[in-house]
């Protein structure tokens, strides 16, 4: 507490450099929703703040050829605003518009989102869907990782001393894809999810659907791929018995806890609901696409 | 003695031009431009930053503190613990308070603040805490209400003997106090009736949610003089409280209120500045401290959390023969809850010949209970309503029908032995069940509810002085709090009785030192009983007018009028004179008899009791279990509506605090007695995306005890909120819920009990 | 000890230079070290609104913003959207109309938020409304009269 230093590196390599040097101590700070919030309930200590947010690349939305590349540190209104990348990924929109109010989506990012490895986090699932790639900064130089190798534990990455997520890569986007993402909260704002779900599919053109992924939040100890939700709705027209068998993989694939956000018993049996519901979203938009 | 406002009677149907009208606020202008200064907005030369430290264990012993450490870091200039305080009996109310606001023996809370210390910054000041050894030695812990009661739960206090119960004299135990209040012969009435419900009920503590954490500034001078400015309800309270646990004498202690981030009850009772007055007396400088909003919840006092039973019985024609009720209520680690209200108001509003209610108060190692609008009605009206809607529906009797039957009209004596003069509870019922909503079908898949609620409205000690100024303007000084506007309703009753625009009056709160005791803003007291003296004041003034014209004009002083805002010759025969405004005499008055000010002091009394009728629509998802409020109106009787947007706001902001308590504001501790939700992300009030507009139905049965007929208008609109969301719940999905919050997993579970018993509506 | 930043910054348009610890929030900056208290602070967390203010035009909470962050910004407050009484911006005069507010102590940041949401979008629903203000926590009012003063002022804008 003492020794805390503020630094805004202006390359990967000194961000990363910084980080490193600081081992443990070190906090990557893009939007600071989350870190401004620990620092001031005293749960972290950091000896130096690192603001990768001058860092090129860290905030810029790109497009090639239907493929978007997007900085981890890009602000979630500056995210809802892009038209592009908006229409393309409106599940990941789904998620990041859950994030906090406007106000905090004036600074948030999906980069901190990731990393700040919440259980709960509303991008990740969406993200996780999605097959977003993390492209990653480190001392050993860049490598990528899908968003599902990122989260470890609550609170916890893989991302190694001196790492961190320069950007996301969104794959390319076939005909007939649409992806959404939805959550259990008690109000309609402001709220953590008590479960998330992220639906991302894609049919062909007899609307038999060919590709999916769905992944769930605040039901275990980090966000969940669930391949048996997904394969319950590949090959299928994603019926009602396909999107009921999809609902009850969601809730086999819960290890949740009960806490102050919910009991456990009532995230399993409501993570059948919002799967489903996000899947019928997802379905929806992959019909007008 | 009579004041001159008894003796000149009342005229609540008078023609008025100001009252009933919606000028902009005075203070408004300020507050839309960040000018207003609150709490935490002020500085003084020097100010130090004081930070408390506060205990992390639900109960435990204090061994020691050992406070070197931080009294050696650079910066810090004071440190204190209990021992700085004077020793006050525990079990008595100073002995509590001074407990309350710093551990003495036992620390009885998570967030119980155990030391402070003010330094030079907020950095220091946190780096002092840290520095600072307490040796615990935790103790079992107990929350729930039911389970401390039990024969073998933790006792918090050795000395604590249960009131109301024979033979418990030697019995240690948590209840602070047994009342039994009772009407008629309830077995007999049970007897009597066709039908009988009984049904038991839970409540969680829900904390009043002022937006503006608590902040105050002490200055403790050489001579021992202490300046305090802080947020509060109750300066003279909060004034004298500080006498009493710091043997300072009254006139030594000058508490001036800021503006008022909310209050709700909640800022009734001090918590930080005793301490910063004990700071800045050893560090012989200014001392400022804000709560945290984690402290708030910490360390700041919710309501009660109650586990209550029901029973009514009436009969097939919907007369209520009989109502019985036992009730705990959950304190903190002392007395206070004011579960006394509850026995008085759960059932009042319906004419009942036979009642017995038991009530028990428990202390508990969670936050001191603090007031909430209308504390401990609204959570037992919960259940109240719930049963009253049950035996309807088993009678099939229209719900605002049954009520109908059973309502109190004038002249109504209450349980608590009130006798009511005009009242509105059957015309707000009448208007209710004519109103657009309850004749519009509910909708497909919807529910809805009907609840009713009383409140009995306060008066008390208030003073106020009302000032002339030579050019006719007035200024007014009173020490009754404003939490939300009371100022312009105070501005438009003196100008409405002076005969000036609103815009010739300001009013201004003052400090301690100014006026004599002033009760705490709390009750629905302040319009009304400020509204009384300063009418009071304003006729004393008109007196005075009329005198010194009689005088300038050389004629008797019945021989004047005063007449809006002029004072004239009574009649042709006094004279030919031309007519003087207030402000042609006061600019003369260095030639008479010096200036010209009213200034009254009253005990008042007269509140008129108010009543309100909700009418709420949910709809409520099958598959987990939550619920929107879709419609809600509120019908309520304020007597006269002096400023009618105020008045609306009030009963606006009373029911979206209501649904709030209604669907999920609870404190949640875990296994170790620490609270799980210190903070808006999880203590979840209502957001503006989570509610509907609120419709309202203002009626106006004029109070014939206040000049302009009004009534107070504060706590009536949150009383049976929660108990009008259950009931929609209830219509909408088969069975009512009994525990609140209606939370969604416990909304969920009763409607799969409700699909399993067959008796599911979706 | 770690000394102390030094930023410049500009809040409504005048230039400030100050100190900050590294670590200090924006909001606690303008409060307690520039004496600039219209921006309120009600959790420190994000979640109440009161410290809403505009960053280089962005909408944000000042609490979830570090003071050396401002170094070079433009920071808008409540302080500046009305220099006197006569010049009021028709949020603030539509909510002192329709009388909504009470305590006034949420009502620096939801003049901030409700101004920044009608120059993105001048004719708001009564939903989007409420959305864009679920940041914005009020205790006092239940939002009723605070959705019809935006709606209100978003008219009288609109006229022009």
């Amino acid at each position: 507490m003492d020794d805390v230093r503020y630094e805004a590196p202006e390359s990967p390599d000194a961000a990363s450099s910084l980080l490193a040097e600081a081992g443990g101590g070190g906090k990557v700070f893009a939007g600071g929703t989350d870190v401004m919030v620990q620092i001031h309930a005293e749960l972290i200590d950091p000896g130096v703040i690192v603001d990768i947010k001058n860092v090129p690349g860290t905030q810029e939305i790109s497009e090639s050829d239907g493929a978007y590349t997007f900085g981890a540190a890009t602000a979630g209104m500056v995210l809802m605003d892009h038209e592009g990348f908006s229409s393309t990924w409106p599940g990941v929109i789904d998620g990041v518009a859950l994030i906090g109010s406007i106000q905090v989506k004036g600074r948030a990012s999906v980069g901190g989102n990731v990393c700040n490895a919440s259980p709960a986090a509303d991008s990740t699932p969406a993200m996780i869907a999605a097959g977003a790639i993390c492209n990653i900064v480190g001392p050993g130089g860049e490598r990528t990782a899908p968003v599902e190798d990122i989260v470890t534990g609550p609170g916890k990455t893989s991302l190694a001393d001196g790492e961190f997520i320069m950007s996301f890569s969104m794959p390319k986007r076939p005909a007939h894809s649409g992806d959404a993402y939805l959550r259990l909260t008690p109000r309609t704002e402001m709220d953590i999810a008590v479960v998330g779900a992220g639906v991302n599919i894609t049919l062909d053109d007899d609307g038999t659907c060919t590709a999916a992924r769905v992944s769930l939040g605040a039901v275990a100890p980090t966000p969940l791929l669930v391949a048996d939700a997904a394969a319950a709705l590949i090959g299928t027209k994603v019926d009602d018995a396909a999107l009921t068998k999809m609902g009850e993989a969601c809730s086999a694939a819960c290890n949740p806890i009960s806490d102050k956000r919910g009991t456990k018993e009532y995230r399993i049996k409501t993570a059948a609901v919002i799967g489903r519901r996000a899947a019928e979203i997802a379905l929806e938009r992959a019909r007008e696409n | 003695m009579a004041s001159i406002l008894e003796e000149s009677g009342f005229n609540p149907g008078a023609d008025l031009k100001i009252v009933g009208t919606n000028p902009i606020k005075h203070d408004g202008l300020d507050k839309v431009m960040g000018r207003a200064k609150f709490g935490a907005d002020a500085f003084l030369p020097g100010m130090l930053v004081g930070k408390i430290l506060r205990s992390p264990h639900a109960h435990a012993n204090i061994k020691s503190i050992d406070t070197s450490k931080a009294e050696a870091l650079p910066g810090v200039k004071s440190v204190i613990t209990s021992a700085d305080f004077p020793e006050k009996k525990a079990g008595t109310p100073p002995g509590d308070m001074t407990r309350n606001v710093m551990a003495r023996e036992k620390a009885l809370y998570d967030g119980h603040p155990v030391a402070a210390v003010a330094a030079t910054s907020e950095k220091i000041a946190k780096q002092a805490l840290k520095l600072i050894e307490v040796d615990y030695e935790v103790l079992p812990h107990v929350i729930d209400p039911v389970e401390a009661m039990k024969p073998d739960a933790p006792i918090l206090h050795d000395y604590l003997r249960t009131k109301g119960v024979d033979g418990a004299e030697d019995k240690q135990t948590n209840v602070t106090e047994r009342m039994v209040t009772q009407l008629g012969d309830a077995d007999t009435g049970f007897e009597e009736a066709d039908v009988i419900v009984e049904r038991s009920y839970d409540s969680k503590p829900m904390h009043q949610g002022y937006i503006e954490p608590q902040g105050c500034i002490a200055d403790y001078s050489e001579d021992g003089q202490i300046e305090v400015w802080c947020c509060t309800q109750a300066p003279f309270v909060y004034r004298d409280r500080l006498s009493a646990i710091l043997d300072i004498d009254c006139n030594k202690i000058n508490v001036q209120q800021s503006e008022l981030g909310g209050g709700f009850g909640g800022k009734t009772g001090f918590y930080g500045e005793p301490l910063a007055i004990m700071l800045s007396k050893k560090a012989s400088r200014a001392v400022k401290i804000v709560l945290s909003r984690i402290e708030v919840f910490r360390g700041t006092g919710p309501v009660s959390g109650t586990s209550y039973t029901i029973k009514m019985g009436c009969k097939k024609d919907g007369t209520i023969t009989a109502a019985s009720a036992e009730m705990i209520f959950q304190s903190g680690p002392y007395a206070g809850s004011m579960y006394f209200n509850a026995p008085n108001a759960m059932f009042t509003r319906y004419d009942l010949k036979n009642v017995d209610i038991t009530a028990y108060e428990v202390l508990s190692n969670r936050q001191k209970v603090a007031s909430f609008r209308a504390p401990c009605v609204p959570q037992i009206v919960f259940g109240v309503e719930g049963v009253v809607d049950e035996m309807a529906r088993k009678i099939e009797m229209d719900p605002i029908d049954f009520r109908l039957k059973n309502a109190c009209d004038d002249g109504h004596t209450t349980i608590y032995g009130d006798t009511w003069g005009p009242i509105g509870f059957i015309e707000t019922l009448k208007q209710a069940k004519e109103s657009d909503h309850y004749k519009t079908p509910v909708k497909e898949g919807e529910g809805r509810g009907i609840s009713t609620g009383f409140w009995f409205n306060r008066g008390g000690e208030t003073a106020a002085s009302l000032n002339l100024a030579p050019d006719g303007t007035v200024t007014i000084a009173t020490g009754t709090a404003d939490v939300a506007g009371s100022r312009i309703s105070i501005s438009m009753m003196a100008a409405e009785e002076l005969g000036i625009p609103v815009d010739q009056v300001r009013v201004k709160m003052v400090d301690t030192n100014s006026l004599g005791f002033n009760r705490v803003t709390a009750g629905s007291r302040t319009t009304f009983s400020v509204g009384m003296v300063i009418v009071d004041s304003a006729r004393k003034c008109i007196a005075e007018l009329r005198s010194r014209a009689a005088e300038m004009w050389d004629v008797p002083e019945d021989g004047v009028i005063f007449e809006d805002g002029m004072v004239r010759p009574a009649s042709a025969n006094v004279g030919d004179f031309e007519p003087m405004s207030i402000a042609d005499i006061c600019k003369k008055t260095t030639m008479s008899h010096g200036a010209i000010s009213g200034h009254t002091e009253m005990n008042v009394t007269g509140a008129g009791p108010g009543f309100a009728v909700n009418i709420v629509d949910v709809k409520v998802d099958e598959n987990t279990g939550r619920t929107d409020v879709t419609r809600y109106t509120v019908i309520q009787d304020v007597g006269k509506a002096i400023h009618p947007d105020q008045v609306v706001g009030q009963i606006q902001g009373g029911a979206i605090q209501g649904v709030g308590w209604a669907l999920n504001e609870e404190y949640i501790y875990g296994d170790d007695g620490r609270l799980q939700n210190a903070g808006f992300l999880d203590y979840r009030m209502p957001v503006a995306s989570d509610v509907p507009m609120v419709d309202t139905i203002m009626v106006e049965v004029p109070n014939p005890a206040h000049p302009f007929g009004l009534r107070g208008v504060g706590e009536v609109p949150v009383v049976p909120t929660m108990a009008a969301v259950g009931n929609a719940i209830g219509d909408a999905i088969g069975i009512r819920p009994t525990s609140l919050p209606m939370s969604p997993p416990k909304v969920l579970d009763i409607i799969e009990q409700a699909k399993a018993e067959g008796v599911y509506k979706g | 000890m770690a000394k102390r930043s030094h930023i410049t910054l500009s809040v409504n348009g005048d230039e400030y230079e100050t100190l900050c610890e590294p670590d200090q929030s924006l909001v606690d900056v303008l409060r307690n070290e520039l004496e600039l208290t219209g921006t309120k602070e009600g959790c420190s967390t994000g979640d109440c609104g009161a410290c809403s203010i505009r960053l280089d035009g962005d909408l944000v909470c000042s609490c979830l913003v570090l003071g050396v962050e401002a170094e070079g910004k433009e920071i808008e407050t409540i302080e500046g959207m009305a220099t006197s009484a006569e010049d009021l911006h028709p949020l603030q005069t539509k909510f002192l109309e329709i009388n909504g507010l009470q305590c006034g102590i949420c009502t620096p940041g939801i003049l901030i938020a409700a101004k920044a949401l009608l120059e993105k979008n001048p004719d708001p629903t009564e939903t989007e409304i409420r959305f864009w203000l679920a940041g914005n926590l009020c205790r006092c009012t239940g939002y009723d009269k605070i959705i019809r003063s935006v709606q209100a002022a978003a008219e009288e804008m609109r006229k022009g």
